[in-house]
């Protein structure tokens, strides 16, 4: 029972990394299936809905990203790997914003982008304006990643 | 229904953009000639690719295959779309029913995007095997034939048969769950309760005999329709004004294609908005009733060509087009 921090710890890691990639998963594979729709019947909008496809990856990659940062912090990369409990929770709680947004805005990211990539195969002329409306969702998982990393680099300074 | 279409939908929105506008309307409409008009259309990929055949009736029977090809690539599961079918069951049913109590050669006059082929309903009214018809077929199989044979008389048939189509049409759409096919099969009960109520009127029939051709559904109060058909015209149109087709009086008050044409009007008008629905069932009911009704139209120009009516004529019927 030493050891808690570093579990909590890695546990705030590994949901940054599994939440997030999760809501990327589903995105780009709601995304992809309408590619697919799309390309069956004309292949020559292919790097149109490919970028549409790849815009819900991005969750994925900020968790990724998170997630490393709270690695080399509690030592799992290197270093020393003995932190407290108290500072163990603390990188869960950071971990939090980018994983629970990364899920639900790449989701929705997802859905946006199958409408944008309808709105494409139709009118391929309004790529400028149908790519905006997904990207929009970015935002949000943009703001989480921020807090995530906020929190990550501080928490070491904290004297608790 | 939560099947995801999300693939299916990405598919008709490629396909949507060879649908005919109003501007191929047009052209069509302004086309010199019959054979302008069927060039123009076989430059659009109507026809069958590799047909040599390209007369009307063989081109637009092409076309509404082509509906059904598309669909059953789109989904393993075309059930839900056999609301759009079930006409074609009927038709069939129909014509093997009176073929085999007249006994005719019912070759060449089966539908042939129905849910069952036609021949294979003949072969069980011919075999009295309703059993082995599907369910939708049986009773309205049994009751027709039941009724032709004792009474010899073919409307009784027919009023056997429609009714019960309409019925499947309704009960196969509420299983859907999808608001487009729910709209489509209450339209189409409607609209044909309407239709048979002004036709009953016209011609005498008894309030026993509307009552018993008219299909329930939702928008129209059959009973009422029916003792208001048994009186005079002026009492449907009474009655319709308290209703969702009050719109439509005046349209049937100046002719039954007037009327077809405003039921038409609505439906497409009605279905426009599946077409920002990515993930539903939605537009691919929005795309069947498009193409059927893009069918309708280019039937109506082309036997207009072919017998050199008048262009304000055909411009009268035309219906709106979904792009």
């Amino acid at each position: 029972m030493d050891n808690l921090g570093i579990v909590f710890g890695l546990l705030g890691a590994a949901l940054a990394t599994f939440l997030a990639g999760t809501g990327s998963a589903i995105g780009v594979g709601k995304a992809g299936v309408a590619a697919s729709g799309v390309l069956a019947e004309d292949p020559s909008k292919f790097g149109k809905v490919l970028i549409f496809q790849l815009l819900p990856a991005t969750q994925g990659i900020y968790g990724l990203l998170v997630a490393f940062l709270i690695l080399s912090k509690i030592g799992v990369l290197g270093g020393d790997p003995n932190i407290s409990v108290v500072k163990g929770l603390l990188y869960l709680a950071a971990s939090l914003p980018i994983a629970f947004a990364g899920l639900f805005s790449a989701i929705h990211q997802g859905n946006c982008s199958v409408a944008g990539i309808g709105t494409i195969s139709k009118k391929p002329d309004q790529f400028g304006k149908a790519i905006l409306l997904p990207a929009m969702v970015e935002t949000y998982a943009i703001l989480a990643l921020l807090i995530s990393m906020l929190a990550v680099f501080n928490i070491p300074g904290l004297n608790l | 229904m939560n099947k995801d279409y999300t693939y299916a939908v990405a598919r008709i929105r490629s396909r949507e953009l060879a649908l005919l506008n109003n501007k191929d309307i047009d052209n069509l409409l302004n086309a010199r000639g019959y054979d302008e008009c069927i060039q123009y259309l076989l430059d659009k990929g109507f026809g069958d690719d590799g047909s040599a055949k390209t007369d009307a009736s063989s081109m637009l029977s092409a076309e509404r295959k082509k509906i059904w090809s598309l669909m059953s690539e789109l989904t393993d599961d075309l059930s839900p779309f056999d609301v759009f079918r079930y006409n074609d069951d009927f038709h069939n049913l129909k014509v093997s029913v009176k073929a085999v109590t007249r006994d005719v050669d019912p070759q060449n006059m089966f539908m042939e995007n129905g849910t069952t082929d036609g021949e294979k309903i003949y072969d069980c009214i011919k075999a009295h095997a309703y059993n082995l018809l599907p369910e939708h077929l049986q009773n309205a199989a049994q009751e027709a034939m039941t009724a032709l044979l004792q009474t010899g008389d073919g409307q009784i048939c027919d009023i056997i048969i429609d009714r019960a189509c309409l019925e499947a049409i309704m009960s196969k759409a509420q299983q859907t769950n999808s608001e487009v096919i729910e709209l489509y099969a209450e339209l189409t009960t409607a609209v044909a309760d309407i239709k048979t109520a002004i036709r009953c009127e016209k011609t005498g029939k008894s309030l026993d005999f509307i009552q018993r051709a008219l299909a329930p559904c939702k928008t129209v109060n059959t009973d009422m329709l029916a003792k208001a058909a048994a009186k005079s015209l002026d009492d449907i149109y009474s009655y319709l004004s308290g209703t969702a087709y009050s719109l439509a009086v005046d349209a049937l008050k100046k002719s039954p294609s007037e009327f077809e044409k405003w039921c038409d009007n609505k439906l497409i008008d009605s279905i426009k908005p599946q077409k920002s629905e990515p993930f539903k069932i939605g537009p691919l009911a929005a795309y069947i009733i498009a193409r059927e009704n893009e069918i309708k139209a280019v039937r109506l120009i082309l036997s207009a060509k072919l017998n050199d009516l008048d262009l304000s004529a055909i411009n009268e019927r035309l219906r709106d087009m979904y792009v």
